[in-house]
């Protein structure tokens, strides 16, 4: 009866997200207890999913009573049930995050429960034709957040993000209508039963290419990463933090999903050009993601760009297709969304306090702010590589993999993928911590903390210290509450603390690996 | 090829109108414009979907107990019209944000856009 949890992980969210706007007939700021309410139930039914996955179930569910072939299936196994526990985890760290530092509008609380719902489905989906309305709810809800910030640019950025990501959408339903051409059948375990055999037909080839390059463009993959820096950046702080951890995680879960699923490594084996056309797309985004992050000023940017190193990194690790790589492909997945998801909300509560936001109003901060500047130190780090930390692992993982597989080249890019993010992240230390007293604009931002970074009225203080010119920046979250810091806290500290779990994540694998490397 | 052409007349139209689509949205400047070449983009790729489920001689797929087999393909048919609901939302959301760009900047042109919020 578990396999139940499935559906619910889907409808509770979606449902929910109806409340808020019925609310609205009569109040204004009650969306976010429905989202409090809705998320905690996610969470409750993520944790039902991950222990019965953890001890070796497949949670399988028929939506409708429709068997599999025909109906709709839902799955839950060792690739979702860890995606599915993050999205649950970041919701609600994001929605405990939106208490104080807003937005509290109940229509922002109806796009993001709408999202957690389509993520959600994208996670939990057996069947491509499903993958692909659920990525379009995810799309339609996160262009509706990106533009909920009332900044000019947000709108540009999120009209951007339309275009690309709906090319996108659409370039993977065309693979999927080949695959479907092919098969007759859109059931990602029958497909890949349906698609042995005649890998190397020219519909199928397509099929995967187009798929691939639509789910790139999702996943912000070089060169198709142009809407991401845009979205990031211009849309507003707690948005930031919810889409940056979540929304290209479940794309590049999609990608090893087909990859590893309908695909199999057998037709990696039948067409090897495939595999290296899209290891070369992902090592060639894990270099070029990790020079466009070195070379920028401002952080939000900066961290937009890591991204889209990072699941580079990501895609490589499932293009290689070897056991250990797919485990450590998954936990820097999970790895990245958490870390990210922390070091965008540090930089918010940051930007708030101090007005900063550029690697140079960064200056000194780590005495300013000892708790947030230390959380961006630890997830940073984590970010790189360092262990103890759920960063090390995965990349551990992957550096194996590449190595066992005998693929120096993508061994020596993960390698230099390290000294990449480091180059980044030690300029943002070295800012925090060794920055000259000088360097920092000192009195007016005492000020600033002093009274939590609300100088959004005090136009003198503002005037007199030109980093922290916030006065006019929507992005900003509304205050910075105990609680906030506490969240990102508890980011960095579940960072470190999986870095020690590796056996579990080898046993929440296990199944799964089991099925696809025979 | 002219073969080709003649026998799967249906396939070359959805690349066509798709690259049309493609074309519009990478070449017009115009915000609106490129909204079009989307819709045509995904126009395209709904027609594909219906062209592969047609069966030469086929009847619609309602089974009654006069009609006799073969139909043409449903499932498609369902994925399309699952697509076009998608299709039109988006659409609704691009032309939303479109209304707000125009008013923020009065100009819905990519080039002069880029230029204002450059300053």
């Amino acid at each position: 009866m578990t396999d139940v949890v499935l559906p619910l992980l889907i409808a509770v969210p979606i449902l929910a997200a109806v409340a808020p706007l019925l609310l609205s007939l009569r109040t204004s700021e009650t969306g976010w207890y429905v989202a409090a309410v809705a998320t905690a139930v996610e969470a409750g039914l993520a944790a039902v999913v991950l222990s019965a996955v953890y001890d070796g179930a497949r949670l399988v569910h028929a939506v409708g009573g429709y068997p599999a072939p025909y109906g709709i299936e839902l799955v839950g196994d060792g690739l979702s049930a860890p995606v599915v526990a993050l999205i649950a985890v970041v919701s609600v760290g994001v929605v405990a995050f939106a208490y104080t530092g807003g937005p509290r509008r109940n229509s922002f609380y109806s796009a993001f429960l709408l999202l957690v719902g389509g993520l959600m489905g994208v996670s939990v989906t057996g069947d491509l034709f499903n993958m692909f309305v659920f990525l379009e709810i995810t799309g339609l809800a996160t262009y509706a957040l990106v533009a909920a910030d009332r900044s000019d640019r947000s709108a540009v950025a999120a009209l951007k993000y339309l275009i690309l990501g709906t090319m996108g959408a659409s370039f993977f339903i065309i693979g999927v209508g080949y695959a479907f051409i092919s098969t007759g059948t859109l059931n990602m375990v029958d497909l890949s039963s349906r698609l042995a055999g005649q890998y190397t037909a020219r519909p199928v080839l397509a099929s995967f290419a187009f798929i691939v390059v639509g789910l790139g463009l999702k996943a912000a993959l070089f060169p198709l990463h142009t809407w991401q820096p845009d979205a990031y950046t211009y849309a507003s702080d707690t948005v930031t933090t919810f889409i940056s951890a979540l929304v290209s995680t479940v794309a590049a879960y999609a990608i090893a999903r087909v990859i590893l699923t309908v695909f199999t490594v057998a037709f990696f084996e039948a067409a090897p050009l495939a595999r290296w056309a899209v290891l070369t797309f992902a090592t060639v985004s894990i270099l070029a993601g990790g020079l466009l992050a070195v070379v920028q000023s401002e952080v939000k940017r900066m961290f937009a760009y890591s991204s889209v190193s990072q699941f580079g990194l990501v895609i490589a690790a499932f293009a290689l297709a070897t056991p250990d790589s797919v485990l450590g492909g998954v936990v820097h997945l999970v790895g990245h969304g958490l870390m990210k998801g922390g070091l965008f909300a540090a930089a918010a509560i940051l930007a708030a306090t101090h007005g900063a936001r550029t690697v140079d109003d960064y200056a000194r901060l780590g005495y300013r702010s000892p708790v947030v500047a230390g959380v961006v130190a630890v997830l940073g780090l984590a970010l790189v590589g360092i262990p103890p930390s759920i960063g090390f692992l995965g990349k551990y993982y992957i550096a194996v993999g590449a190595v066992r597989a005998g693929a120096w080249p993508v061994a020596l890019v993960v390698f230099l993928s390290t000294l990449l993010t480091l180059a980044y992240v030690a300029r943002l230390l070295e800012r925090l911590y060794f920055a000259s007293p000088d360097a920092a604009p000192a009195p007016s931002l005492d000020a600033a903390l002093a009274d939590g970074g609300e100088t959004e009225g005090e136009s003198g203080a503002d005037a007199a210290a030109p980093a922290s010119s916030n006065a006019g920046d929507t992005r900003t979250v509304r205050s910075v509450s105990v609680g906030m810091i506490a969240v990102v806290g508890l980011a960095a500290v579940a960072v470190v603390a999986l870095g020690f779990v590796s056996p579990g994540f080898e046993t929440l694998l296990e199944p799964f690996l089991g099925g696809v490397f025979p | 090829m002219i073969e080709l052409l003649a026998t799967r007349w249906a396939y070359a139209t959805f690349v066509f109108v798709m690259a049309t689509g493609l074309y519009m949205m990478i070449a017009s400047p115009n915000l609106v414009k490129k909204v079009i070449g989307l819709n045509l983009f995904q126009s395209a790729v709904f027609l594909f979907f219906i062209a592969s489920a047609y069966v030469a001689g086929g009847s619609p797929a309602i089974v009654s107990s006069e009609s006799t087999g073969p139909y043409v393909s449903p499932l498609p048919h369902v994925i399309v019209l699952t697509a076009i609901v998608v299709g039109v939302s988006l659409t609704a959301v691009a032309l939303a944000l479109i209304v707000r760009i125009y008013r923020e900047y009065g100009t819905l042109d990519e080039g002069v856009l880029r230029e204002v919020v450059d300053d």
